[in-house]
């Protein structure tokens, strides 16, 4: 088996892009992560893209690759909700281990602010819903995800306190990355006065929506600058709908995890995580920060970097490949090695867990 | 063992046909007796697809709850704030429904219809609020 390296990555500005549609915008970052690889368009032989919410079109990559003038080898669009970008970055990785493609293109991003109207926008999300089950009492995402969270607190003992640290911590890392959405800094008081949502969720516990777009480029060739693998993957997909979830301790991630670790050759002890609600508290010591022992979403993450649907998810990737290729600027992590990349689409329905790794 | 009273034909809209007429449906796998959450093509235990349509009596324990303030739309905005609860019905299978004011986590509710503008809905009411016998 060959080893898959990320070897360019690209990415737009989150926020408002007035005009610019789904495929402009993917191009935009695509162009970027070329670049970013010394790589030519001919180069690319592998091409895999996101759904776009305000592009549903039944071929999106080949649409993209006619547009954008690639002729790859192989191509697939991909929809599993926010998992889509690192599902797509593990599928990257085993064409090239196979061998069946030498260097993909991953890429994903859409006008989801300015391209529809936000009822539009939550309403069309709030589809991941069941139609017959769940949608007819007038849900929508945060409404899910605010279900999910009381039943975790209830569990647990976090409070509403605890997940505010979390906000927080993403709007003081989004703060130094020029291309994040949100930037402006705020307190633990401010988020728990923001407008309720849907309890114990309030306005700045919830993502925003956000244009943008992100690429990068996975290849068998390591290239020339610093060497980021991608040692593990792993998938789990244990229900579609948060009715069909049995328990919110156990939604899959974990399992994803599990075998993406598995795969690396790493132990978790390697990388870290915080015990089962005890997330704030290491947030209040400073485990996330930047400097501390795990760095956690330093880029911002959904909630102030930003949520382009894919795009949004895959911003992490790339984040965590530039830290290890030690060119995250000033906001580099020190010593970085190993990094943990975790999505999930629907309500925690599909889980995708990354190790990357810097070699060498 | 003794068949199943089926309660409703096998049917795509049985649940949603069921809230229509204020009642909880929920599906029992003939092969295995296993009750199960949503509406499933196959048995996700046995893999069976002989599953039949029972009406519940509507009791259960609240599994999560939300006070909702921001609606998807405009029909329910008119609802605002209304309570959006996972409860765990006594025959087994988990249903998402409306609930009224004021539950918590863990407490035993049953549930009554709902007429909210055109939208039939199924609200869970504090069990010891109720009279007794099936919704």
């Amino acid at each position: 088996m060959h080893t898959a390296f990320i070897v360019g990555t690209g990415h737009t500005a989150f926020g408002r892009h007035e005009g610019r549609g789904a495929l402009a915008l993917m191009a935009d970052a695509a162009r970027l992560a070329l670049a970013d690889a010394a790589l030519e368009h001919a180069a690319i032989d592998g091409l895999l893209c996101g759904y776009a919410t305000t592009l549903p079109h039944l071929m999106l990559s080949t649409l993209f690759a006619e547009g954008f003038g690639l002729r790859p080898a192989v191509a697939h669009s991909v929809q599993l909700g926010g998992a889509t970008g690192a599902a797509m970055i593990m599928q990257a990785a085993d064409l090239v281990r196979a061998g069946r493609c030498q260097r993909v293109l991953v890429v994903a991003g859409e006008n989801r602010l300015s391209g529809q109207t936000r009822d539009s926008s939550i309403q069309t999300l709030a589809q991941v819903g069941h139609p017959q089950h769940e949608v007819p009492n007038g849900t929508s995402v945060p409404a899910y995800y605010a279900l999910l969270a009381s039943r975790y607190l209830h569990e647990t003992g976090t409070t509403e306190a605890d997940l505010a640290e979390l906000a927080v911590l993403m709007r003081q890392h989004a703060a130094t990355h020029p291309g994040a959405h949100l930037r402006t800094p705020i307190t633990v008081a401010e988020v728990m006065a923001s407008k309720p949502v849907a309890t114990p969720l309030k306005l700045l516990d919830c993502c925003p929506i956000s244009d943008g777009a992100v690429a990068l480029v996975v290849s068998r060739d390591a290239g020339g600058g610093a060497r980021v693998a991608l040692l593990g993957a792993g998938q789990a997909h244990q229900h579609q709908h948060l009715t069909a979830l049995a328990s919110v301790m156990d939604s899959g991630a974990a399992a994803a995890a599990r075998r993406a670790l598995i795969e690396s050759g790493l132990a978790l002890a390697q990388i870290g995580l915080a015990p089962r609600g005890g997330a704030a508290a290491q947030a209040r010591e400073g485990r996330f920060a930047r400097h501390g022992p795990l760095p956690l979403n330093t880029h911002g993450g959904l909630l102030s970097f930003g949520h382009s649907g894919v795009a949004g998810g895959m911003a992490h990737a790339v984040e965590a490949a530039r830290q290890l290729a030690g060119r995250a600027g000033e906001r580099q992590v020190p010593r970085a090695t190993h990094a943990l990349v975790h999505a999930d689409g629907g309500v925690l329905s599909s889980h995708v867990s990354l190790v990357l790794s810097r070699e060498g | 063992m003794r068949p199943d009273p089926i309660d409703a034909p096998a049917s795509e809209t049985a649940y949603l046909d069921g809230i229509q007429q204020g009642v909880l449906r929920y599906q029992r796998c003939a092969a295995c007796g296993r009750t199960l959450t949503l509406s499933r093509l196959a048995c996700p235990h046995c893999g069976s697809a002989d599953l039949h349509w029972l009406t519940s009596n509507g009791s259960g324990q609240v599994y999560a709850l939300t006070q909702v303030t921001r609606a998807p739309s405009e029909a329910f905005r008119a609802l605002l704030p209304y309570t959006l609860v996972l409860v765990d019905l006594d025959e087994g299978p988990r249903v998402m429904a409306h609930g009224v004011p004021g539950l918590r986590i863990g407490q035993r509710v049953r549930a009554r219809p709902l007429q909210a503008g055109s939208s039939a809905l199924m609200q869970f009411h504090p069990e010891s609020a109720m009279p007794e016998g099936p919704p």
